[in-house]
């Protein structure tokens, strides 16, 4: 085991031993220290609209932008929206989004595989952040970057469908640790599966042990009145608190 | 593969400080990445390398220093390595422990010429 890097054996391009003449600059700065530094300037920008704000974080096609489109559709006379829709390609979401009547923008990111604050500080200069009380923002579908990356927002919530297994908190426990929301989605799934949910639970809650649970199916509607609930509280909380 | 976004800060943070040094290239970087961090240190290295080309750092070498995730125990106060966020203590089996490192993404140091 090479001391240096904890990599596993000899490799051709490591060369320890290989002698210096440089001169040592200690440098000691925090590696996401920029981007915590845009999000809390994205926090402060948010906070002075008394506005909500979410980052939805799951891996690939659990349901993210379809639980969007639902709850913009339910919510949206109540509420007003506006949402981020973070993708590597195509306006496919943003192009769903927009036909509920909603305010949003795309963010394309290449080849990157998560937002990063940088990117969100751009976004939402795309929206009317004062006549919205609530921003949802649709993460890259990826369950292991996006953890890292704080965008500004209130919460992660996270979704995890229940076609892909109970394990996934234990398996990817930086995203679960991160969020305090999960959102058990495809329950209407649950007697074709063979779907632990209360293991599932379990496991979410070893990870993060005040994680708010959830199980909803957008196809059958069920369970998404406690999620609707959440949100309106959570807005009338937000501008309660900035005096809004 | 967010290890690109983390190459280009190390890069970016070390080419900064080096300008600021006069210096005419970077030879190594060091930096501390925790075990837990969700970075891959052989991902790291290789958009290291595509990072460092036409800056002051090509050709430099990164160091990566692993940092063991360490925890103490609520309830019986003993030390002990974690190998990942949700092991037991080891001495009374307690499920509670605060985590005291494991997580550091950070550049130390840099040798420059
Ligand atoms: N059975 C069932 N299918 C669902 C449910 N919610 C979403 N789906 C289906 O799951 C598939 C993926 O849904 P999306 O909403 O596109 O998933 P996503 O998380 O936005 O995907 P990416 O943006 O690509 O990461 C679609 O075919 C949806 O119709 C549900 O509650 N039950
Ligand atoms: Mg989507
Ligand atoms: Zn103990």
């Amino acid at each position: 085991m090479c001391i240096d890097c904890g990599c596993a054996g000899p490799d051709p391009h490591h060369h320890h031993d290989e002698p210096q003449l440089g001169k040592t600059v200690r440098i000691e700065e925090d590696l996401l220290a920029k981007n915590d530094r845009l999000a809390a300037g994205n926090r402060r920008l948010f906070d002075g609209h008394g506005l909500f704000v979410l980052n939805l974080v799951s891996s690939p096609g659990s349901g993210k932008t379809t639980i969007l489109e639902k709850t913009l559709g339910d919510l949206k006379k109540k509420l007003a929206f506006a949402v981020l829709e973070g993708d590597q390609q195509t306006s496919n979401d943003a192009d769903r989004i927009a036909a509920t009547g909603v305010p949003s923008h795309q963010i394309n990111t290449g080849a990157g595989c998560h937002l990063d604050a940088h990117m969100v500080g751009h976004g939402v200069e795309h929206l009317d952040l004062a006549g919205t009380d609530i921003l949802m923002i649709e993460n890259v579908g990826n369950l292991v970057c996006p953890a890292s990356f704080d965008l500004g927002e209130d919460f992660k919530v996270s979704v995890l469908s229940v076609t892909e297994g109970e394990d996934k908190p234990l398996k990817y426990p930086q995203m679960f640790r991160a969020s305090d929301v999960l959102l058990i989605n495809k329950i209407d799934l649950l007697p074709h599966l063979r779907f632990d949910l209360e293991k599932c639970k379990e496991y979410a809650r070893r990870i993060h042990p005040g994680i708010r649970i959830l199980e909803i199916s957008c196809y059958s509607g069920e369970g998404l009145e406690p999620w609707y609930q959440w949100l309106c509280e959570q807005v009338a909380r937000k501008k309660a608190a900035q005096g809004k | 593969m967010h290890e690109l976004g983390i190459a280009q800060s190390i890069v970016e943070i070390a080419e900064k400080n080096a300008r600021q040094q006069g210096a005419k290239r970077v030879l190594t970087v060091t930096v501390e990445v925790g075990v837990l961090a969700g970075v891959l240190p052989e991902a790291l290295e290789f958009c290291f390398d595509a990072c460092c080309r036409e800056t002051l750092l090509e050709g430099s070498r990164l160091r990566i220093q692993q940092i063991p995730a360490r925890a103490r125990c609520r309830d019986c106060h003993q030390e002990y390595e974690l190998k990942s966020f949700f092991d037991n203590c080891p001495a009374c089996d307690s499920t509670v422990g605060d985590q005291l490192s494991g997580e550091e993404l950070r550049i130390k140091e840099m040798e420059i010429d």
